[in-house]
């Protein structure tokens, strides 16, 4: 049950930027895969026209082989989640989950056995008798997830299913997702602006930007291979250096490191540098080597488990560093010091940076 | 007896709660009582004989039969121009929007005339209905159409909020759930709209029954035909007949009353159901 995305766009607003721009990509059967973006990047708006409730100007969308472009999203046999939970107010718990069985017209004993299934499914079997209004937000949402597998559909969306939840119910409910598609092996496609949530849970992300497809890949190949600067600054939370390219390397004032094979002589550059890519060490005066350089310890911020360092290196360039609680205390810097930044890895692009 | 146990930043619950009573007393519970001590001045036969005239009768029918039509009516309408308003942007949107206070402002004096004056036969609308056979102005259904114009407002004023408030995810998440456009209506928005709607049907009702302005003129006053109840009222009182005045007025009370009394219990019923909250 895979879903194909042929050259889709939408525009809403005449002669207005386009929302989805000629997006093609590819969700395995059976996989979990990411729609991740900032807003605005038109991941909701895909979303929308693979389950039917958006006409594409342009494309194709083909759901398991067929095309499904042109038909109503009654029959297209999705399952959707919405972020605002989107329950009937005035249904019960049990009721909400049924409602897909009975405007199926699916016979009596077979929906009332189809919905207590999905309340165990759920773990909300307790409180089939309640009303939404009756319920938590997490609560909500997994009655949400209920009505929408009651129908058995070919696939599931979901639309930021878990973005209006508070932070601990939200890390809860992405275990149980995982856990519930482990078991149900549902192909399904996930919006979220939360990188977080897209590593963690997903086996194929598509990242999107102003419309169009900016990379798409395994989490892995996203996180360690950012395909473009918008990527590599996108995810990570990544500091940039800038520089040039000078004797086949990308210098970044005292600190250089590999340049890409394209790169000609005397071309700008620019650097992602990850939080935890740098390792910070107490300065020594001479032993430096090529990927190191030394900064000046402008803020330090502990936050929990890890201690946020804010340096300032010669060139100029401000980069952020985390340091594992221990290793900050073993390190023993303060605000105004000196110290050592060895940088491991760095994604490298030829060109000036601009946000 | 029960006290709000949790600590309000505006305090005065009693004293607000003393003047809410005084104040209805004084302008609604004393003018109606006195109203009652009217009657006392007529024995029950009086009354009854009073109340029961073939042309009392009539008058009723009229009143409660002409106001449920135009409330009715307005509920379908209402709800229709509602919808539009809250679902759609279009140029020409705040126009209507405020066309649809017109009603609220107008004296309905001036209603009845410009509604007079269209359905009468030579009327722009009168004419081409009276070709067919229909006639409006002078009979129940003109009197029905004033009430339906004096009562739309109140349809649209109370459904609106209540539409803006509905997601329209929740219409979508039933369309992916396999509903048509008719059973989504029907299953989902209608039972939310439920409450609003029996709020804004009870508001033109009452509104209609107690209209006198508008019907007047539309109506032609024909007793045993066109004759509204308040006119009746009018009618007794203009022949110095106040005890029979009095003792129509109370049979519409009384009437009126329970009726709105049933409505509230009905929309409290059903307001429950939408806002269960956790511990209800």
């Amino acid at each position: 049950m895979s879903i194909v995305v042929e050259q889709l766009a939408r525009r809403f607003n005449r002669g207005g930027s386009p929302a989805v721009s000629r997006v093609s990509f590819h969700a395995p059967g059976g996989a979990i895969t990411s729609l991740l973006g900032p807003s605005g990047a038109g991941k909701s708006t895909l979303l929308r026209l693979i389950a039917g409730l958006e006409i594409p100007d342009e494309g194709r969308v083909l759901i398991d082989g067929v095309d499904s472009t042109q038909m109503p999203v009654q029959q297209r046999g999705v399952g959707v989640v919405f972020q605002s939970y989107a329950l009937f107010k005035h249904l019960t718990v049990r009721q909400n989950v049924a409602f897909g069985l009975e405007v199926r017209r699916v016979p009596k004993a077979e929906r009332e056995a189809r919905v207590e299934e999905m309340l165990r499914m759920v773990q909300l079997e307790h409180l089939g008798g309640r009303y939404p209004g009756q319920l938590s937000g997490g609560q909500r949402q997994r009655v949400a997830f209920a009505r929408a597998l009651a129908i058995r559909p070919r696939v599931l969306l979901l639309d930021e299913p878990f973005g209006a939840l508070d932070t601990r119910v939200r890390e809860e409910l992405r275990e149980w997702l995982h856990a519930l598609h482990e078991r149900t092996r549902l192909t399904t496609l996930l919006v979220t602006h939360d990188q977080q949530e897209a590593l963690e849970i997903s086996q194929h992300v598509v990242v999107l930007s102003e419309g169009r497809v900016a990379q798409a890949g395994s989490p892995a190949d996203i996180y360690d291979r950012p395909a473009s600067p918008f990527v590599a600054s996108f995810i990570g939370g990544a500091s940039v250096l800038r520089g040039h390219v000078q004797a086949g390397r990308a210098a970044m004032g005292a600190l250089s490191v590999t340049a890409p094979a394209a790169a000609r002589e005397g071309e700008p550059v620019h650097a992602f540098v990850r939080p935890h890519d740098i390792k910070l060490a107490k300065a020594v005066a001479g032993a430096a080597s090529a990927s190191t350089a030394t900064g000046r310890v402008e803020r330090l911020k502990p936050v929990g488990g890890y201690v946020k360092v804010f340096l300032r290196l010669p060139s100029g360039d401000e980069v952020t560093v985390e340091v594992p609680r221990s290793e900050f205390d073993a390190l023993g810097v303060a605000e105004g010091d000196s110290v050592r930044a060895d940088v491991r890895s760095a994604t490298v692009f030829v060109g000036d940076y601009s946000i | 007896m029960s006290r709000p146990a949790r600590h309000r930043v505006l305090p005065g619950f009693r004293l607000s709660l003393g003047f809410s009573w005084f104040y209805l007393g004084l302008i609604v519970l004393i003018p109606l009582s006195s109203l009652f001590l009217r009657t006392f001045s007529l024995s029950w036969e009086e009354f009854w004989g009073t109340v029961t005239t073939p042309r009392a009768l009539a008058a009723y029918r009229l009143s409660f039969g002409a106001s449920l039509a135009a409330a009715l009516a307005n509920v379908v309408f209402g709800l229709l121009v509602a919808w539009v308003l809250v679902r759609y942007r279009f140029p020409g949107r705040d126009v209507l929007e405020s066309l649809v206070d017109l009603p609220f402002a107008l004296p309905t004096a001036v209603a009845g005339l410009t509604l007079t004056t269209l359905f009468s036969a030579k009327g722009w609308y009168g004419q081409y209905l009276d070709a067919l056979g229909l006639k409006v102005a002078y009979t129940s259904v003109g009197v029905a159409i004033a009430l339906t114009f004096i009562g739309l407002p109140f349809v649209v004023r109370t459904v609106q909020p209540v539409l803006e408030d509905i997601d329209v995810d929740v219409e979508e998440a039933a369309a992916t759930l396999g509903a048509s456009p008719w059973q989504t209506f029907r299953r989902v928005l209608l039972p939310a709209l439920f409450p609003a709607l029996l709020s804004g049907f009870t508001l033109a009702f009452a509104r209609a029954l107690g209209e006198y302005g508008s019907v007047v003129f539309i109506s032609g006053n024909m007793p045993l035909r066109t004759e509204i109840v308040p006119l009746l009222i009018i009618t007794r009182l203009e022949q110095f007949d106040y005890a029979g005045a009095t003792a129509i007025a109370i049979v519409m009370l009384g009437a009126s009353f329970s009726l709105l009394l049933a409505v509230n219990l009905l929309h409290r019923w059903s307001q429950r159901r939408l806002e269960a909250r956790p511990g209800a």
